[in-house]
């Protein structure tokens, strides 16, 4: 039996984990210590927070935004950040996956002590995923969800009086979308989407404290301080695009470790040519949410599914926006009244 | 010639769907000629207790990447991963990073 490997910075304990990205071996207590000071100083030098502010945390139920709520509780506490936290879960109306993890939630709720509000695609839209994906078959049911997730958040953020949301996105995540992104050809999304504090003009700012922080260490992390998350994978994702570019990640990872920093990296120095022509961000004339196009991808996505066209959405946009706006009236679709959707928010009391 | 074991084998992170949703297992492996390392470990789990989507699970004769293990609570990477061998109790803990978020 080898001998176990003592950690390399207490020298003492027995080291528990090989930390992916400095090959350090540090033991579970030194491990779980720097980890928490690590994204307490990824807080501190993007100054992601301010005094005072309220800041939502997107929380799914899974491993990510479990760790991501604990954490920012802890921290809070610790440094006196001067927060004022909740929690913002989106049920997309997913049978046995996001009912199932949405009950993780509600059992950290209990554990952190922070407020939890749900907010329904049902409520929002009009349409569960159930439903959309029964209209739309197996193919493209990443796309509604995501669309529809991101603009969920914002407005159920924007309803709590948030000024502030945070999301669980670790390194690779966002490694994986700078691949995509890269393969994808698309430069506008690529140069924006390893930034850690992204929104503003119009949008609530977003905000990414796991952006550095490798998954291995997340789930380990939970691992070690007991978390109770939710893993089952949802029964859509097997054919999204995102799948491949996430083993492909994986094999490379396993390859060589630093392969996920070192495309965070590349994600935040990449400069676009200057005579590159980027989208303009503009408003969607239906729903006033932030769109590069006269129609945002939600409003289009949603036309098409009231329409009985679920494809409509799907695919280059420019033909089709100018069809759908041709006889767009100002106050017709989405309502964004706040005082008719503030019933769509609820507390969950226990 | 190595005696039977009796290892404890945990499944989690939604590792544990692909083995009827079950956990934990305490598991004896038989008597064979050489020593029991992880390698072996591995054929033994594919062909006694992976009930679905082998792929999920393995990549070649090592573990699919992003299935993390830990071998009495330690990294397997400081462990010798494939070529450890196991010893009579020991726990080895198989979690899966590949799901939700």
């Amino acid at each position: 039996m080898p001998a176990p490997v003592l950690c390399q910075s207490c020298g003492a304990g027995r080291a528990a984990l090989r930390r992916p990205k400095t090959g350090r071996a540090l033991c579970r207590a030194c491990f779980v210590a720097a980890f928490e000071a690590e994204v307490h100083g990824t807080i501190v030098s993007a100054r992601l927070f301010q005094p005072g502010e309220t800041v939502a945390v997107g929380a799914s139920g899974g491993k990510d935004s479990t760790v991501l709520a604990h954490l920012l509780r802890l921290l809070n506490e610790r440094h006196g950040y001067g927060l004022r936290l909740l929690l913002l879960s989106i049920d997309e109306g997913i049978a046995g996956y996001r009912d199932d993890s949405l009950e993780a939630v509600r059992r950290n709720r209990g554990r952190l002590g922070l407020p939890l509000h749900v907010l329904s695609y049902q409520e929002l839209y009009g349409w569960s995923m159930d439903r959309i994906a029964r209209h739309v078959g197996p193919k493209n049911n990443c796309t509604f969800c995501g669309v529809f997730r991101r603009q969920a958040l914002d407005r159920g953020a924007a309803l709590l009086g948030a000024d502030k949301i945070a999301t669980g996105h670790n390194a690779d995540d966002v490694a994986e979308t700078v691949l995509m992104n890269f393969l994808r050809g698309d430069v506008g999304r690529l140069r924006r989407c390893a930034g850690i504090l992204t929104g503003g003009e119009g949008t609530l700012p977003r905000c990414k404290p796991l952006k550095h922080a490798y998954e291995k260490e997340i789930v380990l992390y939970a691992y070690f301080q007991g978390l109770d998350y939710f893993s089952t994978e949802c029964v859509y994702a097997p054919n999204a695009y995102r799948g491949h570019t996430r083993t492909l990640l994986k094999d490379l990872e396993a390859v060589r470790p630093s392969a996920v920093a070192d495309l965070v990296h590349s994600g935040e120095r990449l400069a676009v040519r200057e005579d590159v022509r980027m989208p303009t961000q503009g408003i969607c004339q239906r729903c006033g949410y932030l769109s590069s196009q006269p129609l945002c991808k939600a409003c289009v996505l949603l036309e098409g599914l009231n329409r009985g066209l679920p494809r409509l959405g799907i695919g280059k946009p420019s033909r089709l926006q100018k069809a759908l706006t041709g006889a767009e009236k100002p106050e017709a679709g989405f309502q964004e009244d706040s005082e008719q959707s503030s019933n769509a928010v609820r507390t969950i009391d226990f | 010639m190595a005696a039977p074991l009796c290892v404890q084998l945990e499944f989690g992170g939604g590792a544990e769907l692909l083995f009827d949703g079950v956990r934990k297992h305490q598991v004896t492996l038989p008597i064979q000629p050489g020593p029991w390392d992880i390698r072996c470990l591995l054929v033994w789990i594919k062909e006694n207790l992976l009930k679905e989507r082998l792929e999920l699970f393995m990549q070649g004769d090592s573990v699919r990447p992003g299935i993390l293990v830990l071998i009495n609570e330690a990294d397997w990477e400081l462990m010798g991963e494939l070529d450890y061998q196991l010893q009579d109790q020991d726990n080895v803990v198989f979690i899966s990073t590949l799901h939700g978020g």
